[in-house]
């Protein structure tokens, strides 16, 4: 035993040691370019060597990650790695400097922005690449298109609604025979730019719901799961379960979602089009920190969100700044394809542009 | 010249000092390496204590001890209570030791007897080490998908029969109480088994051999002398198991439902203090930062505590023999 023990503290010494070594080496690997590419940069046109790296919210991380990778496919100089250890980590590594960008589901809050123009004396850039949906998924043996109205989601979210027979799911749903199942309310128990996204819907559209709107907040009823796949793998297994992922998961893991009722009490079905339709007619403010708690837009779906990339003013490095360059104003334009394949929002025309114009006058 | 050659097969007397000197030398310089490698640890810890508390002294100076005894956990209006989790915690950890001691100690008792050939026994405690190599994680994962969907008509059972037993009184829910502790159960049994196994296999064989010569059957020398004489090893391991089950994150995470209630029934969902801080922390800013070191301080506190206990327990027992 005690031998085991020992034999396994000098493997990991071994290990650390190699960690360290290869880690040492990368670095002088991924230096060496970007020190002589300035030069190189200008004489070859388009082909331009730089490594960045961000970290944020991973709600929109399966798009940035293949964004990222295709963008890799055409222009192999630029290596951009994302880690999606969430927003509220994001954020926090924006501002201690030890990223190229950040990114984030809400928007930069003022404290964060004070404390960024107090360390850089300049005002931190947030622009939003893309937006998405947040859906009710269900399994409920039997019932295969469920409606929901507002008073029934409410219900439901605050426990005040426990069984699916219950007279107001009954009401909205006068084709479907509901089961008289307990309802297992399933939620995050991770902090996560979804939740921020579902309850700041709730808070606005829920009159009853006194839990506010956050990343993480207290849940008056149900069971916690962690991630996306935590709540997925938590509703296919529990008949009469119901809780809350990103419309992109729920649609790639084929689980069903309800259609819900909005601000002019219309049912709508999520789907990306639905979705889009929330944003229409909305002016996005200067800072680029649209929150639209519960559209007034009587076709669209109402739980919706964008989601930010933060960005430094200026960069040190000429060869990066260009680089990032390239790979947003690439994602905005040739990406949104995966965009929309992936089950996230495009975002509009309008606001492209003006996110291109403000990538374009980051300093290098 | 004649004397080098001598010199040669014989030390001289200062040669003979220098050889002192040096094996002075490196005993010197091994202790003091010991020394470091022991002091490095003590460091280690009181620095990570250090650390925790200097993090969460926010939260300590705004909860105090009202952090241990309130039940509210929201990040939206900074209010923070942790007693849901100290309870999930404590009770997970000890419905895990109700199911994994006696399976435990039974192994541990069937393995140092000669009920078997050792060319079986040898493979059975094998794969029993092999049981503690698994990543918490896949135990996680296993407990969500095999266990889960395997006891919940039971558990469906349990609740419609006994449901009059405030143990079973909700209906059960696929993330519970229950489930947890079964799982921790199985990742805590392979440190009961092997520590106890080898306390039992040490003991010295007259013990045996004096008990089966009074007359004594073997159930009798088993519970009535080696049980007793091993019982330090025994409960040391039992502590160990103890403070692993306390300390367990991803498994409890992924399975306890992560629910921040009180409930009697332990097919209900429920929280402990490391999912709570697995699932947090990521995302967490501030206050709830601070408070959820103020947590894990607390863990830390407890399983001193019982590691304290442990000691006490052992020094207790080996008196008595």
């Amino acid at each position: 035993m005690s031998f085991k023990v020992r034999s396994t503290g000098r493997l990991t010494w071994v290990l650390g040691l190699m960690v360290a070594l290869g880690t040492a080496a990368c670095g002088s690997v991924s230096d060496a370019p970007s020190t002589s590419g300035s030069s190189s940069t200008e004489s070859s046109g388009g082909g331009l060597s730089a490594s960045l790296s961000g970290a944020g919210a991973s709600f929109p991380a399966p798009l940035y990650q293949r964004w990222f990778s295709e963008y890799n496919k055409e222009n192999s100089g630029v290596q951009v790695s994302y880690q999606s250890v969430g927003s509220g980590a994001g954020v926090e590594q924006y501002l201690a400097g030890t990223v190229d960008f950040g990114a984030s589901d809400a928007p930069i809050k003022d404290e964060e922005r004070k404390k960024f123009s107090d360390k850089y004396q300049a005002e931190p850039i947030q622009v939003p690449m893309t937006s998405g949906s947040v859906v009710f998924a269900f399994k409920l043996d039997g019932v295969d298109d469920l409606k929901l109205s507002r008073e029934d989601y409410c219900g439901i979210v605050e426990g005040k609604i426990k069984t699916w027979d219950d007279p107001a799911i009954k009401k909205a749903n006068p084709d479907v025979t509901l089961p008289s199942k307990p309802i297992s309310w399933v939620h995050r128990s991770d902090g996560s730019g979804t939740t921020f996204l579902f309850t700041t819907h709730i808070e606005a559209a829920c009159p009853g719901w006194s839990a506010g709107s956050g990343k993480s907040v207290e849940w008056p009823v149900g069971t916690g799961a962690k991630g996306n796949e935590g709540i997925a793998a938590q509703i296919q297994q529990t008949d009469g379960a119901i809780g809350y992922v990103e419309f992109a998961y729920a649609k790639e893991n084929g689980i069903s979602m309800a259609a819900i009722e909005n601000k002019s009490g219309k049912i709508i079905a999520p789907t990306p089009e639905s979705a889009a339709l929330a944003f229409q007619g909305e002016t996005v403010p200067e800072d680029f920190a649209l929150v639209i708690p519960d559209t007034a837009n009587p076709e669209a779906y109402p739980i919706v969100g964008l989601t930010w990339l933060l960005l430094y003013p200026s960069y040190e490095d000429a060869n990066k700044v260009q680089a990032l360059k390239a790979v947003v104003d690439w994602s905005l334009g040739d990406g949104q394809a995966f965009a929309e394949e992936l089950g996230y929002i495009p975002l509009e025309e309008g606001l492209i542009a003006r996110v291109k114009e403000k990538v374009a006058a980051l300093g290098g | 010249m004649d004397a080098l050659s001598d010199k040669a097969n014989q030390p001289s007397q200062p040669q003979l000092a220098q050889n002192r000197d040096f094996s002075w030398f490196v005993n010197r310089v091994f202790y003091v390496m010991t020394a470091v490698s022991a002091a490095s640890i003590a460091l280690i810890l009181f620095w990570i204590t250090f650390q925790l508390f200097r993090t969460a002294l926010p939260a300590i100076q705004e909860f105090g001890f009202q952090f241990l005894v309130t039940t509210r956990w929201n990040p939206v209006e900074n209010l923070y209570g942790m007693l849901p989790q100290i309870y999930g915690t404590v009770v997970s950890a000890m419905l895990a030791l109700l199911m994994a001691v006696p399976l435990g100690v039974g192994v541990a008792i069937f393995l140092s007897e000669d009920f078997l050939p050792i060319q079986i026994r040898t493979p059975i405690a094998f794969m029993i080490e092999l049981l503690a190599a698994i990543p918490s994680v896949v135990y996680g994962l296993w407990g969500i998908f095999v266990l889960v969907p395997t006891i919940l008509p039971v558990l469906g059972w349990f609740h419609e029969n006994l449901g009059w037993i405030p143990l079973f009184s909700s209906s059960p829910q696929t993330r519970a109480m229950l489930p947890t502790a079964m799982v921790l159960a199985v990742m805590i049994s392979p440190i009961i088994i092997s520590l106890s196994r080898d306390t039992l296999v040490s003991l010295p064989p007259q013990l045996r051999a004096g008990s089966l010569a009074l007359g004594a059957t073997r159930w009798e020398t088993i519970l009535k002398v080696l049980l007793p004489a091993g019982l330090s090893g025994i409960i040391g391991s039992v502590m160990l198991a103890l403070g692993r089950a306390l300390g367990e994150t991803m498994a409890a995470a992924m399975l306890i439902g992560n629910a921040n209630q009180i409930k009697s029934s332990i097919l209900a969902p429920a929280s402990t203090i490391a999912s709570l801080i697995a699932n947090q922390f990521a995302e967490a800013t501030g206050l709830q930062v601070a408070s959820l070191l103020y947590a894990a301080l607390i863990l830390m506190v407890i399983t001193l505590a019982v590691n304290m206990l442990a000691e006490v327990i052992i020094n207790r027992f080996q008196q008595v023999e």
